[in-house]
């Protein structure tokens, strides 16, 4: 038994903006003293990708924050159109670092440092018939029991 | 009297808490860091970091928009 404290984080989304709150609270909390897990499932496993290619869409996300207040007048359907999520994609990543938060790449690697350890969802692995080599190394692949026998322990656990 | 600095201008939540993580860690107990920040958030989450680690924050203060940060290793 450590005292540590514990903190573990389901992982559920895969999209840029979403790609945060795992790896900030993860390395935060490493950096706190904490011993960190992060279980990925479903779309949180393009956060294990090796090459990460990250989007983020205005479509259906009536509180994103577009600029000349398209998000005030610009019609809903016109962001469906082509070419609108690469846009607000690359404007996002530019603001990102114009702001000096670091980029999804850095805090993953961050996190790998401060020995968070990371499981891919197995069966979400199969399902959608990843590769593992298209993964970065030093993760590990397990499903629900494995994660409880960590989470069951924890002091936070949290879904994103 | 700082043993070390940190420029951690520019920089934004959560990476001043993780290079000050990092700098503490290749110290000795007893050494000051000196951080320096331009993130207003900084100032809370340095104090909050110091009581969950037990590192002394020794002194926080702005000076022209940049704030200034004394930790002492436990």
């Amino acid at each position: 038994m450590s005292d540590e404290k514990k903190l573990a984080i389901i992982a559920t989304k895969g999209t840029l903006d979403w790609a945060y709150p795992p790896f900030i609270l993860a390395s935060t909390a490493a950096a706190l003293g904490y011993q960190v897990q992060i279980f990925f499932t479903f779309y949180g496993l393009q956060l294990l990708r090796r090459d990460l290619d990250l989007k983020v869409s205005p479509l259906g996300n009536p509180g994103m924050p577009m600029p000349l207040g398209m998000d005030k007048w610009f019609p809903v359907l016109g962001t469906a159109i082509p070419g609108m999520q690469s846009l607000m994609t690359s404007m996002m990543k530019s603001k990102l670092k114009s702001k000096g938060v670091a980029s999804v790449e850095d805090l993953r690697g961050l996190c790998m440092e401060a020995d968070v350890k990371m499981i891919a969802c197995q069966m979400t692995v199969d399902l959608f018939d990843m590769e593992q080599t298209s993964f970065i190394e030093g993760i590990e692949y397990g499903g629900a029991a494995m994660f409880f026998e960590f989470a069951g322990d924890s002091d936070i656990c949290l879904f994103t | 009297m700082a043993d070390q600095e940190l420029d951690a201008k520019g920089l934004n939540c959560p990476l001043p808490i993780l290079r000050a993580k990092k700098s503490i860690a290749q110290m000795d107990a007893g050494q000051v860091l000196h951080i320096e920040a331009t993130d207003p958030g900084a100032v809370r989450d340095f104090e909050a970091f110091a009581r969950q680690t037990g590192h002394q924050l020794q002194e926080s203060r702005e000076e022209n928009g940049t704030f200034h940060f004394l930790i002492q290793k436990a």
